[in-house]
């Protein structure tokens, strides 16, 4: 079976699709996105489309899931790299993908996650001053 | 009779030649400074070739002919031609018609006293007629050619996407947003995020006459997808009766990002970037 | 409306809506479609073929290049099913509306992403959904 695969980097996932994706194909990689998020405990996720020529609704949909799992999970989804064509066409076809993260590309998607993370972690900061 | 009426004309082409010329030149609407003489004499002479060539043939109303497609070919070529260097319609027309009136004049001076024969003049009425109807078909439609062409290039020049800063990028739209304008725009625009790399758009309205619910339809589009490509957008030049009609109208801005000037969304893209502008202390010299 | 070139497509699979997408990729860049347009056809196209595959399970797409007048030139593609029909058309052409599990976005979405949409059903018989997307427009 085709699948696309999911490099390790520290805390995050890398995931670049290279490929024309079709409707089995991405449900398995939001499988096994999510085992791997729970296996790994990753903080991060970064979804790299570049590549991708068509974004139509049910893939939409896989890339809002991921983020609503990842989210549940303890992590941030950033999806970079998107082309504009694609961008056009998804508000065209009225699918604005709020609640995803996007970058311009992995460079800015690391840097925005980055980010993410260290707000969460003063946030458990200051949360632990209260307490004490 | 033994000349059929093709033969006839064939054998007197010079004179019907010099004498449509003639016409040609004297209509008072033609732009001498447009066409040279030679030039109006070969078009003339290669096109009164073809015409010939199908009058002497016993089908001459078969439009399907290999005769009549090399006149209509030559016909299409020079009323294309005409269009694109801004002829009127008139001048265009003469060139067809002016051959009809010279045909029928060189085939009375022939039959002197006699009329010209029925049959033979609904002929070359007939001929040119369809000749005449193709030469304004193809006139028009490279006229709406140029328009078109006009046109993609006024939404092409009025759409400048300016890098304010690295990492800023301003677009000021001027006049209405339409949703074939608002393609463009959104192509450039993102198209130019990613060639410079740029998180912050700002989208300025100043010259934007009137927002109405589609325009802010557009402009909430152009603002989503900045978003989806991962870069952030500004609204500004917002006039004070535009954010009057914006809120009678219901229209809901509340996700977008609008600033009143551009100055003041120049400085919130700073903020964004955690940039700092300052005037710099000069140095009290001793 | 004159047509061009003409094909069919049988699609059976899932494995074949990735052949049909690249055919219909191979018909636009013959045009010169611009690219955003084409990214519009083939996401409107893929929206179609996913709903033929799931409600009807089976079909084929007839690809056309068509032209009005030398300066309009686009392609049309004619999603042919017999499969149950759609039961309100007015219902399945609102955003948001499914019967099944999607976001309910296929058959509106599609319908803005292209110039002309045309669909006939009959309830029991399947269903015909026509498209047509301009090169330039």
């Amino acid at each position: 079976m085709d699948k696309i695969p999911i490099l390790k980097m520290g805390d995050y996932l890398l995931v670049t699709i290279q490929v024309d994706l079709y409707d089995r194909l991405a449900l398995n990689l939001e499988s096994d996105l999510v085992n791997m998020i729970n296996k790994h405990s990753s903080k991060g996720v970064l979804i790299d489309i570049s590549a991708v020529n068509i974004v139509d609704s049910f893939m939409g949909r896989i890339l809002g899931n991921i983020a609503q799992m990842s989210k549940i999970l303890d992590a941030h989804t950033v999806v970079v790299g998107m082309q504009p064509a694609v961008a056009i066409t998804l508000i065209e076809l009225g699918l604005p993908l709020s609640g995803v993260h996007t970058a311009l590309n992995v460079e800015k998607g690391m840097t925005l996650l980055q980010e993410k993370l260290f707000l969460d972690s003063t946030v458990i900061a200051d949360d632990t001053d209260d307490n004490t | 009779m033994a000349l059929s009426i093709g033969q006839l004309l064939q054998k007197k082409s010079k004179t019907v030649l010099e004498s449509w010329i003639n016409i040609q030149l004297q209509d008072d609407g033609l732009k001498e400074e447009l066409l040279s003489n030679q030039e109006i004499r070969k078009q003339s002479e290669e096109f009164l070739h073809s015409v010939i060539s199908i009058l002497k043939k016993e089908d001459s109303q078969n439009t399907e002919s290999p005769e009549f497609e090399k006149a209509a070919e030559i016909l299409t070529e020079i009323s294309t031609s005409r269009a694109m260097q801004g002829y009127t319609p008139r001048e265009t027309g003469v060139f067809v018609f002016g051959l009809k009136e010279a045909f029928l004049s060189v085939l009375e001076k022939e039959f002197k006293d006699s009329l010209v024969p029925y049959a033979d003049s609904q002929k070359i009425n007939k001929l040119i007629d369809a000749l005449a109807i193709l030469t304004f078909e193809t006139f028009i439609s490279s006229r709406e050619e140029v328009i078109l062409r006009q046109t993609s290039e006024i939404s092409e020049i009025s759409t400048p996407v300016i890098r304010v800063w690295d990492g800023i990028l301003a677009l000021p739209i001027i006049g209405t947003l339409d949703s074939a304008r608002t393609q463009v725009v959104m192509e450039n625009l993102l198209m130019k995020i990613v060639e410079t790399e740029s998180t912050i758009a700002i989208l300025d309205i100043s010259g934007v006459p009137a927002v109405d619910s589609l325009v802010a339809q557009h402009l909430i589009k152009t603002v989503s997808a900045t978003r989806l490509m991962g870069a952030e957008c500004i609204i500004s030049g917002i006039r004070p009766e535009i954010a009057q009609t914006i809120v009678h109208l219901g229209i809901d801005l509340a996700n977008i990002n609008t600033k009143a000037s551009l100055a003041h969304a120049l400085r919130s893209a700073f903020m964004m970037l955690k940039l700092e502008v300052r005037k710099t202390v000069e140095k009290p010299k001793f | 409306m004159i047509t061009l070139n003409k094909e069919t497509i049988a699609i059976k699979r899932e494995q074949d809506v990735v052949f049909f997408r690249n055919r219909v990729n191979e018909y636009a860049e013959k045009i010169k479609m611009g690219l955003v347009n084409k990214t519009k056809l083939l996401t409107a196209a893929s929206e179609l073929v996913r709903n033929m595959l799931i409600y009807a399970k089976e079909g084929k797409v007839i690809c056309e290049i068509v032209t009005i007048s030398a300066l309009q030139t686009g392609i049309r593609l004619t999603f042919i099913d017999n499969g149950p029909g759609i039961a309100d058309i007015d219902k399945a052409m609102t955003d948001g509306y499914t019967t099944g599990k999607s976001l309910g976005l296929g058959l509106p979405g599609a319908k803005r992403l292209v110039n002309i949409f045309d669909v006939k059903t009959v309830k029991g018989k399947g269903t015909t959904i026509s498209i047509t997307k301009w090169k330039n427009g």
